[in-house]
């Protein structure tokens, strides 16, 4: 009667119906959330992780047009814009569109001791891949007691 | 939702929740959903699907006469001993699959990957296609 098949795809679209009524819960309940957070499911999804000396951001923003791509970065706020132009096939006739079209912007908010001068970006195989020195840890400073 | 992270430091084992049956395949792992865009024409069936991070060895295409399964596996180098801060992509394995049907010629799927965008093209069967018909005068 069910194919494993339509079972997994059915799996998948609960997943995001539970995501959704979670979300919609929170929102009843106003926890706050960060005031540059976006929405779940934005393009693109974007992943951050940290060693001591650097903070790597991946953004998963496959097919764009590197010349349209801008990364920028203000104390510890990394802002990425761009354009993903998906190509339409007039003569087709289309069964489903789900991939994302159009300009994207988001801004991350890093750990507050990156190094701004010091940001390296890669594009490769549809990840950007921007990685940020993090400064030396101050030293701490003697407090003289008068 | 499984609390697998990615990015995973490179000397990390597996993530821990990760289980094995008997014959030692992964039972617990999640999968991603690529977004796919689906188009057909004369010719045949047109699939773009988002698979950011997979490189073009790690795709895996099979296709018989019933089903399409595509999946890939997403390889970033990362650095030792990173933390993960914050994660909206939870796996690192793509998968998704659709039934075809028989006007479909499986033998000669051709695909390509650019920047993360895997192309898959199934022509239709060459005597299955669509063929004008010209009207003699009579």
């Amino acid at each position: 009667m069910f194919t494993p098949l339509t079972t997994f795809e059915n799996l998948f679209d609960e997943l995001g119906r539970v995501d959704q009524g979670l979300d919609d819960w929170f929102g009843r309940w106003s926890v706050p959330a960060g005031i540059r957070s976006v929405a779940r499911g934005t393009f693109p999804a974007t992943n951050v992780g940290a060693t001591d000396k650097e903070v790597h951001v991946y953004l998963f923003a496959p097919g764009l047009d590197a010349k349209k791509l801008q990364v920028s970065i203000q104390q510890n706020l990394l802002q990425v814009s761009g354009e993903r132009s998906v190509q339409h096939n007039e003569r087709a006739t289309y069964f489903r569109q789900e991939r994302y079209d159009g300009a994207f912007r988001r801004v991350i908010t890093l750990p507050e001791d990156v190094d701004p001068d010091k940001v390296e970006a890669a594009y490769r195989d549809g990840v950007l891949q921007i990685s940020v020195r993090r400064r030396e840890a101050a030293r701490p400073r003697r407090i003289e007691i008068k | 939702m499984s609390d697998q992270v990615t990015p995973r430091p490179a000397n990390k084992p597996a993530t821990e929740r990760s289980g094995e049956n008997r014959e030692g395949r992964d039972t617990t792992q999640s999968f991603l959903r690529p977004p796919v865009d689906i188009f057909e024409d004369a010719d045949g069936i047109t699939l773009h699907l988002d698979m950011p991070g997979v490189a073009r060895d790690r795709v895996k295409i099979d296709a018989d006469r019933q089903t399409l399964s595509i999946e890939g596996a997403i390889q970033i180098p990362m650095a030792e001993g990173m933390e993960a801060i914050y994660a909206e992509v939870h796996s690192t394995q793509y998968r998704r699959s659709f039934t075809l049907s028989g006007e479909l010629d499986t033998e000669r799927v051709d695909a390509s990957l650019n920047d993360g965008v895997l192309t898959v093209r199934i022509p239709r069967r060459a005597e299955l296609r669509p063929r004008k018909i010209e009207v003699r005068a009579g």
